[in-house]
């Protein structure tokens, strides 16, 4: 099921579709290690909801909802 | 100390010591590192971030004096914020004699995703893989001639904080220096139609400017659009030249 | 394979272009990095699966958890600062009997000598007693406070503070990071300034750099700490000080990090408009911290940065605050004119000339601001004598009619007026402009003036 990534719910794991947007948001986002292939678990919401904690590549990275929701996701 | 002044990274230090950079992901070890090399007093702290200015500081290995040049922490060449262009900057127009990428072991993947990128721009690059206290806590195993022999570059396993493996990275670096090792970067393979492009670009950019940059890392970036971060890196004397 | 030719700059290049656009180009140059790192890693390490309990994360859960995340964050700042003022006193009431003492001695030295009045005046009265005051007040809660923060940063808590609290940073539109360049302002404001480097908006970096200055730094809280001591701490029971007097510095900074929400929610609808940009923040992994060699340094660190700064700015202001005291103008001594010239605008803020004339002083580092104000109080003052903590009260209470109201503006003020002239030099230097400099020191001031007039005119009511 393809979904965006602030869907999936803590626990939850998921594997990188596809990245939409563009400019330095979108290179950040592959920097980090988002590439189509990677698999990402949620780990955590933080106290007020937004930012959330994934697990990518072997480190916890937050990242809000915002920018989360330009990566397409499939659960698993 | 203060490294905030970008104009003097055009000017390298007249004295021909040779300068050794440290590189890397953020909060990976690099200050950490810069200390037990030099034994100066850099800040560290567990978080990615701590060092924004690049520092310098310097050790003496068997009658040889080293710079070394601790820079921010990075998660990739394309940089995005003000610490990072300091260590994109430093890398590419300093050109250190050696560049170290320290790397955590406990997360060797995401951090060769920089080691690789660096290698594309200078092939006078060791990798230190730092952390290895935790990754055996992790119960993590590195075979570090497997990586050695793929990368194509000295590989030395470290734990920065304790001074495990500084000893063999000072020697690693003179072994670097005066060619007794000749590191051979193997470099990524792009998709075919990127390569064909490269093939043609590459040997126009060395025309134009020579081959003091990597003519192969700015295809890369030419290709991918990136064209404001291309003319950053025509010094203006190269521009001249080019005219 | 088409060519189109572009001009960089002067250089002329053909440049093959391919079948598909720039981004998808990008992303597949990422990508194959991405796989080839991914193979060498597979090939090259191996990991012993078992389960293991995953501390970080048990940690985690309840450092960053919906219901303790903001508790733990209060309960650590009061922590913190409670250790802070119980471990001070001590040391304190030291270094004060101690370097008294030789202030004494001194002055038997300068006599004996036959040594001309000013010159003893200037000397021993101006410049040893400022220094005096600087190391045994100031100095203490500095050595104390700073390796049980760097403790916590070398832990790796610092991350979860800037993920507790993005959401709030975002809601004001500024970054999440912002409030990891606070803490490093808790250390000192010209280093939060230049860590503002880590954010890479230029919007957002410029409003971290604004607002760092709400961030008591090292060289004030001790005046919060003493002020809070003397004037809260002394209303409850002896066995309830220490924790009363942390409680109001805690609820100082606390007010201080809310101004800088308003203030930045206020920047980012005015001058610096715009969106919220990305935010991104790796949490790495607990470590546990060196600490007898973290304390070591650090406090082998603030104790050479505090009495370099003691040597260099408190001596000079407090030969300087001698020579005030001690030249005449018109019918008053010069410190008393200016003073009295200063109390009228002063008096509107809960004030007196001589506290504002101290924080004017006080520009070039604020750990001379306590210092200068006794000073120019005893200068003036019948009291001769004041070697210890507890005599400060009698000095601004009996002699100088301080009230609570006096302590919470004096309080307020600190928190909130220009930075220093450190601080000053670094946000020039970073923002390359003197406007953005100019702001950093009409913001923080305007709103310590609100602030102290408003609860002046409130209590008055
Ligand atoms: N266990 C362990 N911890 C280490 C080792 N090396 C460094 N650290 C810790 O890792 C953290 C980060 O170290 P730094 O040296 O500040 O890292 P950095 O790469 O300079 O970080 P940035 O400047 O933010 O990019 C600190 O808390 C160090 O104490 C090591 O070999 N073993
Ligand atoms: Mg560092």
């Amino acid at each position: 099921m393809n979904i965006k990534l602030p869907q999936l719910r803590p626990g939850q794991r998921g594997i990188v579709q596809e990245i939409q947007g563009e400019g330095l948001t979108r290179r950040r986002m592959l920097d980090l290690g988002m590439v189509p292939g990677t698999l990402v678990e949620v780990v955590r919401r933080s106290p007020l909801g937004d930012p959330v904690a994934y697990q990518i590549r072997g480190a916890v990275i937050a990242l809000r909802k915002d920018e989360a929701s330009y990566i397409n996701v499939t659960t698993c | 100390m203060d490294g905030s002044d970008l104009t003097l990274l055009n000017h390298r230090n007249s004295n021909e010591e040779p300068v050794i950079a440290l590189a890397g992901n953020p909060n990976t070890g690099k200050s950490t590192l810069f200390n037990a090399l030099t034994g100066l007093h850099q800040h560290t702290g567990n978080w990615p971030g701590k060092t924004v200015l690049h520092s310098r500081g310097h050790y003496v290995y068997q009658g040889i004096n080293y710079t070394v040049v601790d820079l921010p922490g990075t998660y990739s060449l394309i940089a995005n914020s003000i610490d990072e262009e300091v260590a994109r900057d430093f890398i590419c127009f300093q050109k250190p004699e050696v560049t170290v990428v320290v790397a955590d072991a406990t997360c060797l993947e995401r951090n060769l995703n920089l080691v690789l990128q660096i290698m594309e721009i200078t092939s006078q690059v060791i990798l230190a893989v730092n952390l290895m206290d935790e990754a055996r806590r992790k119960k993590i195993t590195i075979d570090d001639k497997e990586l050695q022999r793929r990368l194509g570059v000295p590989v030395v396993p470290m734990e920065a904080r304790q001074g495990v493996g500084v000893s063999e990275l000072k020697d690693t670096i003179a072994q670097v220096i005066d060619r007794r090792i000749v590191p051979h970067p193997r470099l990524v393979r792009y998709e075919p139609d990127i390569e064909d492009a490269i093939a043609l670009l590459e040997p126009q950019i060395i025309r134009a400017l020579g081959d003091g940059i990597s003519a192969r890392w700015l295809s890369l970036r030419i290709l991918e659009g990136n064209l404001d971060i291309v003319k950053n890196f025509l010094p203006a004397s190269l521009i001249k030249e080019a005219v | 394979m088409s060519h189109q030719t572009i001009k960089l700059d002067s250089l002329p290049l053909s440049i093959p272009k391919l079948e598909r656009a720039p981004h998808t180009i990008a992303d597949s140059i990422v990508r194959s990095i991405y796989w080839e790192a991914e193979k060498i890693a597979q090939a090259s390490t191996s990991c012993a699966v078992e389960a293991r309990i995953n501390w970080d994360r048990k940690i985690d859960d309840i450092l960053t958890s919906r219901l303790w995340g903001f508790p733990v964050m209060l309960l650590m700042l009061t922590g913190v600062l409670w250790l802070t003022i119980s471990g001070a006193n001590v040391p304190s009431e030291l270094l004060a009997t101690g370097l008294f003492w030789l202030h004494d001695r001194l002055l038997d030295l300068f006599i004996a000598l036959n040594a001309p009045h000013w010159l003893t005046g200037f000397f021993v009265l101006g410049v040893f007693r400022s220094v005096a005051w600087v190391v045994s007040v100031m100095l203490p809660p500095m050595a104390i406070f700073f390796p049980l923060f760097t403790l916590l940063e070398d832990a790796g808590y610092l991350p979860r503070v800037a993920f507790n609290l993005d959401a709030c940073f975002k809601k004001a539109g500024a970054h999440g990071k912002q409030a990891l360049t606070m803490c490093m302002g808790l250390g000192c404001n010209a280093a939060g300034t230049i860590s503002c480097r880590i954010i890479d908006s230029p919007r957002e970096r410029l409003i971290a750099t604004l607002t760092n200055n709400f961030v008591p730094c090292n060289g004030r809280f001790p005046t919060l700490i003493v002020l809070s001591s003397i004037f809260i701490g002394g209303t409850v029971a002896i066995s309830w000080q220490g924790l009363s007097a942390a409680l109001s510095v805690a609820a100082v900074m606390v007010l201080g990090v809310v101004i800088t929400l308003l203030v930045s929610w206020l920047l980012s609808k005015t001058l610096l408009k715009g969106q919220p940009s990305s935010f991104a923040l790796e949490l790495p992994p607990y470590r546990k911290p060196k600490i007898g060699e973290v304390i070591i340094r650090s406090i082998l660190d603030r104790t050479l940065f505090v009495l370099g700064r003691a040597v260099v700015i408190a001596a000079p202001a407090g030969g300087l605050v001698w020579v005030l005291a001690n030249t005449s103008w018109g019918d008053t001594t010069t410190l008393a004119a200016i003073a009295g010239w200063l109390d009228g605008f002063a008096r509107l803020m809960g004030l007196d000339g001589y506290i504002l004339l101290a924080f004017i002083l006080g520009l070039p580092a604020n750990e001379i601001v306590l210092p200068t104000l006794i000073m120019s109080y005893l200068a003036e003052g019948a009291l001769l004598e004041l070697n210890s903590v507890a005599a400060l009260h009698h000095l601004l209470v009996e002699q100088y009619g301080w009230t609570w109201l006096t302590a919470v503006c004096v309080m307020l003020f600190s928190l909130c007026h220009w930075p220093c002239g450190t601080t000053l030099y670094t946000i020039k230097k970073e923002t390359n402009s003197w406007k953005w400099t100019g702001m950093a020191f009409l913001l923080p001031t305007l709103v310590g003036i609100f602030l102290c007039m408003a609860v002046t005119f409130v209590v008055g009511l």
